[in-house]
């Protein structure tokens, strides 16, 4: 299976939320092998973004099973059914519970196969769902560089139904531990054609949104429509961006990034989590060090504020398509 | 709890001759590991296991090669009782590419998949949500085959044993918690970080049956995991088994122990597992002295072989540092500067 066949397959308009359950259940199908553990998951239920819903239903509850609110143990079980041959899924609601869930995903997963000289493999999978102020500062966060920061654990992060699926189908099959990174704002958001059968996007492939000859966009998850309605406006303005989303953050895809910078020479890094110490410090830092002398400007990021996530909608953490027109601007 | 050894029932000498083997091989690699370790020769921080020789034994002849084991960094009597052979034991400890794990665990990470020894971790606690899981799978597998995950008093303490034990008991999975109880977390002694320093009652509230046993009594041991074992093989649900017994050396190799009260120490090693066996295996007439003197034999070259073995064997190569990160070091190694 790949992305491109010679029949156009077909496709079904679906939500992000329908695209991934459409993954599972026929990742499930094809692999009994994968089980899938977590809070209030087994229908009627099906999952608090019913990305679950019909699984139990269709699986069982012996492969599809909701279990106690205890992360750690959701995550350690998993760990133990990966080490028995087992492709488990491990749902932790909201990616702030992952605190709850490190030790097995951090000092477990990561590290088993490294550790054991390569006897170990650990392929768990641990979905999780960014959410947002409407919950609070503890139902929110953006935690992704601590993660891409742990050797031995890919790190997805989808921006678009399509892409959720294959990356989703991807991590089922990927020998190697996966975090699937959902975001409550995208879940519901926006349909789109999406391809009823199986298909699997690689990972480390970046895709280039939108192609443009002044400044790079690099950003992933929900900042890809935010640098797409910069980029509108900025060529409004006749300058012209391009945007790649990255799609998977481990591993990264240095050389389409890398690629694109030099021809643009700018290039802007955009994404919701803190912007101290975040993604964008690493792939700034990578792109100076590689590309310093064709750099017209050096890079800039826009990132999420220094702060928890705040509550009232008068106060906004995340950047904004006018931030960034404004931080290109700057560039130019 | 009993000071005697109870006369074994239908009890091969074989099976005697293995555990006073492996209550041996423990003790002397033990020594020996300290030995190194405070010569310099030894960079591992290594964990003794001396005081818990009975249930590593009794652990020996339980196991099954199906069954599948997860232990704690005070792990060779384990790894022993699961058959792993010393030599790749040492190999790991020593960081030579002939380790169980090519080097790059450590004494805190041995595991032997072709046994059945499945993982050991370096988390206090984080073995026994990680057998939840292996149980689970045999369980869909089938059943049969039976999980161990053993552990210190310590762990006893930490939110993954609660959880873990509440998994088990909800879903009846099959495996066994092996709680040795050494009285000591790392340095703090168990009445002062434990309300109640009779752990198997923390299981009971899970509905979890639980048996508080002589962990110096290697007989008492060994009944006690056989009814645990033969509860699991029919699927009759997970057995807390909290064996107490005490620490006979500090925390690490190389760790201060002046701590200690003596008296305790004293009254610990007067119930020494291995020398305290042979003596009850004498006094029985359970096995003849020359075949005493015979396994004595045996275990000091086992010992001396294997150290040897892993002195000899080789350092990984330096490329080994990128690979196993992923199955395809690729990403890996383009990340590297050199």
């Amino acid at each position: 299976m790949s992305e491109m066949s010679a029949v156009p397959p077909e496709t079904s308009e679906m939500t992000m939320a329908a695209a991934i359950n459409s993954g599972f259940h026929l990742a499930m199908e094809a692999d009994d092998k994968i089980v899938v553990l977590g809070e209030d998951i087994e229908d009627p239920i099906g999952g608090p973004f019913k990305t679950s819903k019909g699984l139990s239903t269709k699986f069982g509850t012996r492969r599809v099973r909701s279990t106690p609110i205890a992360e750690g143990a959701i995550a350690g079980t998993a760990v133990g059914l990966a080490l028995g041959g087992y492709r488990p899924v491990a749902e932790i609601m909201f990616f702030d519970f992952i605190t709850l869930a490190l030790d097995q995903v951090v000092n477990h997963a990561a590290k088993f196969r490294y550790m054991t000289g390569g006897a170990t493999p650990t392929p768990i999978t641990v979905t999780t769902v960014i959410g947002s102020s409407h919950f609070g500062a503890q139902h929110a966060q953006s935690l992704e560089a601590w993660i891409m920061h742990t050797p031995g654990i890919n790190v997805v992060m989808p921006a678009t139904p399509h892409d959720a699926k294959g990356l989703l189908m991807t991590c089922l099959r990927s020998p190697d531990p996966c975090l699937f990174i959902q975001h409550s704002g995208l879940l519901y958001s926006r349909k789109e054609q999406v391809p009823v059968g199986p298909y699997a996007i690689p990972f480390g492939q970046a895709n280039i949104v939108r192609p443009g000859r002044d400044v790079t966009l690099v950003t992933y998850g929900t900042q890809v429509a935010t640098c797409l309605e910069a980029a509108g406006a900025l060529a409004e303005q006749g300058v012209e961006a391009e945007v790649i989303d990255l799609r998977t953050l481990v591993p990264l895809d240095f050389p389409t990034v890398l690629a694109s910078v030099e021809r643009t020479r700018r290039a802007v890094v955009v994404h919701e989590a803190t912007q101290f110490c975040g993604p964008g410090a690493e792939i700034s830092s990578r792109i100076h060090e590689e590309l310093f002398n064709e750099l017209l400007a050096p890079v800039v990021r826009v990132g999420g504020a220094y702060t928890p996530v705040p509550f009232s909608k008068a106060l906004s953490a995340y950047p904004t398509a006018e931030k960034v027109v404004r931080k290109v601007r700057e560039l130019m | 709890m009993d000071q005697t050894l109870e006369a074994p029932v239908g009890l091969a000498p074989d099976a005697l001759a293995r555990m006073y083997h492996l209550m041996l091989v423990t003790t002397l690699a033990d020594k020996k590991s300290a030995a190194e370790a405070k010569a310099g020769r030894l960079q591992a921080a290594f964990y003794p296991v001396r005081g818990m020789e009975a249930v590593c034994a009794a652990l020996g002849e339980v196991l099954r090669p199906e069954d599948r084991l997860i232990s704690t960094y005070r792990n060779l009597g384990d790894a022993l009782a699961k058959r792993v052979p010393l030599r790749s034991i040492m190999a790991e400890l020593y960081g030579r590419t002939e380790g169980t794990s090519k080097g790059k665990g450590g004494p805190m990470h041995l595991q032997d998949q072709s046994v059945g020894f499945t993982a050991t971790t370096g988390i206090v606690g984080a073995g026994l949500p990680i057998a939840v899981g292996l149980a689970m799978a045999a369980q869909m597998d089938g059943g049969g085959s039976a999980t161990v995950v053993t552990f210190g008093d310590g762990a006893t303490s930490i939110g993954a044993y609660h959880e873990a034990m509440n998994f088990a008991a909800l879903w009846r999975l099959p495996v066994v918690f092996v709680c040795q109880n050494n009285q000591w977390g790392e340095h703090t002694k168990i009445t002062d970080y434990a309300p109640s320093p009779e752990l198997a009652q923390r299981a009971a509230a899970y509905t979890i049956p639980t048996e508080r046993v002589d962990g110096f009594d290697p007989m008492a041991c060994l009944r006690a995991l056989q009814t645990a074992m033969e509860r699991v093989r029919r699927d009759e649900g997970p057995t807390f088994l909290e064996f107490v017994h005490y620490r006979l050396t500090g925390h690490t190799g190389t760790a201060d122990y002046s701590y200690v009260p003596k008296h305790e120490l004293e009254a610990a090693l007067e119930r020494d597992p291995a020398p305290t066996f042979r003596r009850w295996l004498i006094d029985n007439s359970l096995l003849p002295e020359e075949r005493i003197a015979e396994i004595e034999k045996q275990a000091e070259e086992y010992v001396e072989d294997a150290f040897a073995y892993a002195r000899s064997c080789a350092f990984p190569p330096p490329e080994a540092l990128y690979t196993d990160v992923f199955a395809d070091d690729s990403w890996v190694r383009s990340l590297s500067d050199e």
